[in-house]
C-alpha cells in the first residue's frame, strides 16, 4: 500500500450496530487522492439512483486524505462529508480543518462509511481499532461544543476529537452543519441533516498509530519550506485582517449583495468591515493543528446586548448575516455566528435564508402575523437573531425557513421564489453574480450549487483579470482549470487558505503527494486526477437527474439589474450570456451540450466502469 | 551542583501560542520518527479558543518524578537537569506520572516506559524551539522568565504612562 494512506475503510452499520473494516483499494487512492474525490466515488459504489438524500439508504461518508495525519502545514488536519444533498438532490460534500481529520487518519481510516439509521441516538466511538455505538440521549439538544465537552468527560479522555450535530441536525433543518472542534464546520450542503437523519449524534475519535511518510528526509525539507512560504506574501491576508477584508474591496466594487440582492453595495460597510472587527472585536488568531500559518480570528463582544458572545469569524458569515439582512452592528453579526454554531447551521445558509426572509416581509409576501410577531425589517438585528433560533429549533416561521430558500419560497408562493436566491437549491455565498460574470459561470455549474470554494473563479473578475461585466468565450476554460484545481486541494485534503504558498500549483501538489505516498505521479497524471474528480462528480449528479437545466442562475441574477450608481449599475446576466457562458465550458470540459461527460471523456479519465450512467442518458 | 539559574527549559507563551500543535508533530518526528502526538515529550492544551499552551519538563529543582519512582529508574541530570530514565529498570508503574504536576512525563504507547524533554540533546537545541512558527518556545532558565515576568508586569503598571511617553 502507499505510504500516507490509512489503507482502511471502516463501515458502520447504524441499523444492526454492525461494523468492520475493509481495505482501500489502491486503484482508487491513486485515481480519486482521498477526501471529496475519494468520498464520492465510494459514496457511488454504497448508493442507488434516486435515493431520498434523509433516508436510511443514502450513504454518509466521512474522509481524510493521503497527507492527514502528517506535520504537513495544513494538510494535516483536514475530513470531509460527502453524501447526497437534501438541498441540491445532487452531490453534498463539505470539509472541515481543526483537528478532527488527523486523529481519525491515527486511528487508522482513510474513510467511514455510515449506514441505516439508529433506532435511538447514538454516537459512534472510534478508538482506534475499537468501534462502539453509544447512546446518546443525554446529548440530545447540546450543541455540538456542549456535545463535545460531555463526551470528553463521559469517556475520560481531553484528547478525543469530536465531529457532532446541533439541535438542527436533530430536526433535519436542510443547512445543518456539523461542526468539530467547537468553531470548525463542514457547513454546506445539509450534512448535518444526513447525519441527523441516521440518529447519529456525534462521531467520536481517539488515534494512536504513527503516521509516516515515503520519503521522510525529503518531506522534512519540503515542509522546512512551505513554513517559509507561509510567512510570506502568498498568507499574508489570512494571518492579518483575515477574509473579512474582502468587505471593503467588494464594496468598492459594487460586488457586495446587499438586503437580499436589491443592492450591490451597502452603505454601512465601513461598520462591519474587517478593519473594525479587527479593531473591536479579534481577541486572538488561532491555528488549526499542524498549520504554520493560521488565520482562525477569535472574535469576543465585551459590552453591549450581546457581551460575553466568543466565536470564529470569517468574511462569507460576517457578509450573510450582515449586509445580506441589512444589519450594520458586529455585535450582533458575531452572536449570529454564534448561534449558528450552537444550533449547527451553515451561516452563509442561514444568513442568506434570514435576508430572503426579510425580503418577503418587506414586499408584503410575508406579514407581520406568518412572521410570528417579528418585524423583520432588513436592518434589525434582534430580528437576526430571532429567526436564527427558530430556524435552529424549527419553530413557528422557523420551520418553513429550515427548508431552505428554495423549498420555503415554494411553500410561501406569491412571488416569493424570484426572492429565492440559490442554485441547485443551495444558497448563494457574498459574490455579486450579476456584475461578476466568470464567478456567475463558476457558481452555475459549480456541482454542490451555488458556491464560491468549488472554482475561486471570482479571482479573475474581482482581480481585473478579466473584463467582470462582461460573458465571453474563454471563461469556461478558466472556470475549468480552477475547478480542476481545487478539486485537488479538497481531496488531498490541504487549506484552500493555503493555495497561494504552491507556487507551481499543480508542480508543488504533485511532489507533496509523491514524497508522502511514494508513489511517482507525474505533473500531467494530477492534473487528470482533478479533472477525473470533477467529471466524476458530474456523473454523480447525472445519476441523480441533475443537468443542464439546474445549471441555472438565480432570478434576481437574471432580471433584477444592479441599481447602484457606480462600477456595477445596470449589470446582470442574460439568458444568451449564461447560454453562452455554459456552451463554452461544456465545450471545454468535452462534455455534450447537455452538460454531460461523454462516453470518450471517461475513457480517456480511465472511468470505465461509470460509463453506464452517462450511457443512460443518451438513451 | 548546578546553578539554577543555569538550567533552561523548554517554555511556552501562551500569548503567543495559538495550539497548532506543531511542536508535538516535530517532537515525535525527531524522537521517534513518526508523526504521533502520543509519543512527543511537548504536549498543546487547548482550554477554550483563547487559551493555548505547550507544556512540556520544567527540570524541576528537586523533581518530585526522581523521588516518586520506586526502582530508582529515574534520575536528573547534574549537568543540564533533564529527568534520565533507566529503560532496564522503568517498568511504566506510573508513581512519577502521577508526581508531576504539568503532566510532562508520559507512558510510551510502544515501549510501555515513561519519556519526557530531554532538550533534544544530540541535535544540539529542542527542535520544537527550532520549529515553532510563533516562536512562542523558547529555551529559558527560571530567571529569564520571572524576568518576563516582571517587566510585563510593570509595562501593563504603567500602560498609561508608555503612552506618554511614546507619544
Amino acid at each position: 500500500m502507499l505510504h500516507g494512506y490509512a489503507g482502511r475503510i471502516l463501515h458502520v452499520d447504524l441499523t444492526t450496530g454492525k461494523t468492520h473494516v475493509e481495505p482501500l483499494n489502491e486503484e482508487y487512492a491513486k485515481k480519486y487522492i482521498g477526501g471529496i474525490g475519494l468520498g464520492m466515488r465510494l459514496w457511488l459504489d454504497h448508493s442507488k439512483p434516486g435515493v431520498e438524500p434523509l433516508s436510511p439508504e443514502n450513504p454518509l461518508i466521512l474522509t481524510t486524505g493521503p497527507i492527514s495525519g502528517t506535520v504537513w502545514p495544513t494538510g494535516g488536519n483536514g475530513h470531509a462529508f460527502v453524501s447526497k444533498s437534501p438541498q441540491s438532490y445532487g452531490v453534498g460534500e463539505a470539509k472541515s480543518h481543526g483537528s478532527f481529520g488527523t486523529e481519525l487518519k491515527r486511528a487508522g481510516y482513510d474513510a467511514v462509511i455510515f449506514k441505516g439509521k439508529a433506532e435511538k441516538p447514538v454516537y459512534v466511538w472510534i478508538d482506534d481499532d475499537s468501534v462502539q455505538l453509544l447512546d446518546a440521549s443525554h446529548l440530545m439538544g447540546k450543541s455540538p461544543a456542549d456535545t463535545e465537552d460531555a463526551i470528553r468527560e463521559e469517556l475520560g479522555d481531553y484528547y478525543i476529537r469530536v465531529a457532532a450535530i446541533g439541535l438542527a441536525g436533530e430536526k433535519l433543518v436542510k443547512i445543518a452543519c456539523i461542526i468539530n472542534d467547537k468553531t470548525r464546520a463542514a457547513g454546506r450542503t445539509g450534512m448535518g441533516a444526513v447525519m441527523g437523519s441516521k440518529n447519529l449524534k456525534a462521531i467520536a475519535v481517539r488515534g494512536t498509530r504513527d503516521i509516516t511518510v515515503a520519503k521522510p528526509e525529503e518531506f522534512m525539507e519540503y515542509v522546512k519550506e512551505f513554513h517559509e512560504r507561509m510567512k510570506g506574501p502568498a498568507t499574508q491576508k489570512y494571518r492579518t485582517l483575515g477574509t473579512p477584508e474582502n468587505v471593503l474591496v467588494h464594496n468598492a466594487l459594487h460586488c457586495m449583495p446587499t438586503r437580499n440582492y436589491n443592492n450591490a453595495t451597502f452603505e454601512g460597510a465601513e461598520r462591519v468591515s474587517g478593519e473594525a472587527l479587527n479593531d473591536r472585536y479579534v481577541a486572538k488568531v488561532i491555528g488549526c493543528s499542524s498549520c504554520a500559518m493560521r488565520c482562525e480570528h477569535i472574535c469576543v463582544v465585551a459590552e453591549g446586548p450581546y457581551k460575553g458572545t466568543m466565536t470564529r469569524m470569517e468574511y462569507e458569515p460576517l457578509w450573510a448575516l450582515g449586509p445580506y439582512c441589512g444589519i450594520d452592528r458586529l455585535d450582533a453579526i458575531i452572536k449570529g455566528m454564534d448561534l449558528c454554531n450552537y444550533y449547527g447551521m451553515d451561516s452563509i445558509s442561514a444568513g442568506v435564508i434570514v435576508g430572503f426572509a426579510m425580503d418577503c416581509y418587506e414586499k408584503g409576501i410575508l406579514t407581520e402575523k406568518d412572521m410570528d410577531g417579528i418585524d423583520a425589517k432588513f436592518g434589525n438585528h434582534e430580528a437576526l437573531v430571532k429567526l436564527l433560533e427558530k430556524m435552529g429549533k424549527r419553530e413557528g416561521i422557523g420551520d418553513t425557513l429550515a427548508e431552505g430558500v428554495k423549498v420555503a419560497a415554494e411553500k410561501i408562493g406569491n412571488g416569493a421564489e424570484k426572492l429565492a436566491l440559490h442554485i441547485k437549491g443551495v444558497e448563494v455565498t457574498g459574490y455579486d453574480l450579476r456584475c461578476l460574470k466568470t464567478a456567475a459561470l463558476g457558481f452555475a455549474v459549480s456541482f454542490r450549487g451555488a458556491d464560491h470554494n468549488r472554482h475561486g473563479a471570482y479571482a479573475f473578475d474581482v482581480k481585473g483579470k478579466v473584463n467582470r461585466l462582461k460573458a465571453e468565450k474563454g471563461r469556461g476554460k478558466l472556470v475549468k482549470d480552477m475547478e480542476d484545481m481545487y478539486t485537488l486541494i479538497d481531496s488531498f485534503i490541504v487549506c484552500k487558505f493555503s493555495r497561494g504558498t504552491y507556487y507551481k500549483e499543480l508542480e508543488d501538489m504533485t511532489k507533496l503527494y509523491n514524497l508522502v505516498t511514494g508513489a511517482e505521479m507525474t505533473t500531467q497524471e494530477m492534473k487528470m486526477a482533478g479533472e477525473r474528480i470533477n467529471n466524476l462528480a458530474r456523473v454523480f449528479n447525472v445519476r441523480e437527474g441533475l443537468g443542464r437545466k439546474d445549471d441555472g442562475l438565480p432570478w434576481k441574477v437574471m432580471n433584477q439589474p444592479i441599481t447602484d450608481e457606480g462600477p456595477s449599475k445596470g449589470a446582470y446576466v442574460t439568458q444568451e450570456e449564461l447560454d453562452l457562458l455554459l456552451d463554452d465550458y461544456y465545450e471545454a470540459r468535452g462534455w455534450t451540450r447537455e452538460g454531460v461527460p461523454t462516453v470518450a471523456k471517461l475513457k480517456e479519465l480511465g472511468m470505465d466502469d461509470l460509463i453506464h450512467i452517462v450511457e443512460k442518458t443518451e438513451e | 551542583m548546578v546553578k539554577i539559574h543555569e538550567r533552561k527549559f523548554v517554555s511556552a507563551d501562551p500569548d503567543k501560542c495559538v495550539g497548532c500543535q506543531v511542536c508535538e508533530y516535530i517532537c515525535s518526528w525527531t524522537k521517534e520518527k513518526s508523526f504521533n502526538p502520543l509519543k512527543s515529550r511537548i504536549r498543546v492544551v487547548r482550554l477554550n479558543p483563547l487559551v493555548n499552551v505547550s507544556i512540556t519538563c520544567r527540570l524541576c529543582e528537586d523533581p518530585p518524578c526522581v523521588a516518586a519512582c520506586p526502582r530508582d529508574a529515574l534520575t536528573q541530570s547534574e549537568e543540564t537537569g533533564v529527568i534520565m530514565v533507566d529503560e532496564d529498570k522503568c517498568n511504566g508503574c506510573g508513581w512519577c506520572i502521577e508526581a508531576c504536576d504539568y503532566g510532562a512525563i508520559m507512558l510510551h504507547p510502544d515501549r510501555k516506559v515513561v519519556f519526557s524533554c530531554d532538550l533534544c540533546k544530540e541535535k544540539g537545541e529542542p527542535q520544537c524551539v527550532k520549529w515553532c512558527p510563533e516562536e512562542a518556545l523558547d529555551l529559558v532558565t527560571a530567571d529569564v522568565l520571572a524576568q518576563k515576568a516582571r517587566f510585563t508586569a510593570t509595562k501593563k503598571l504603567f500602560q498609561e504612562a508608555l503612552k506618554e511617553t511614546t507619544k
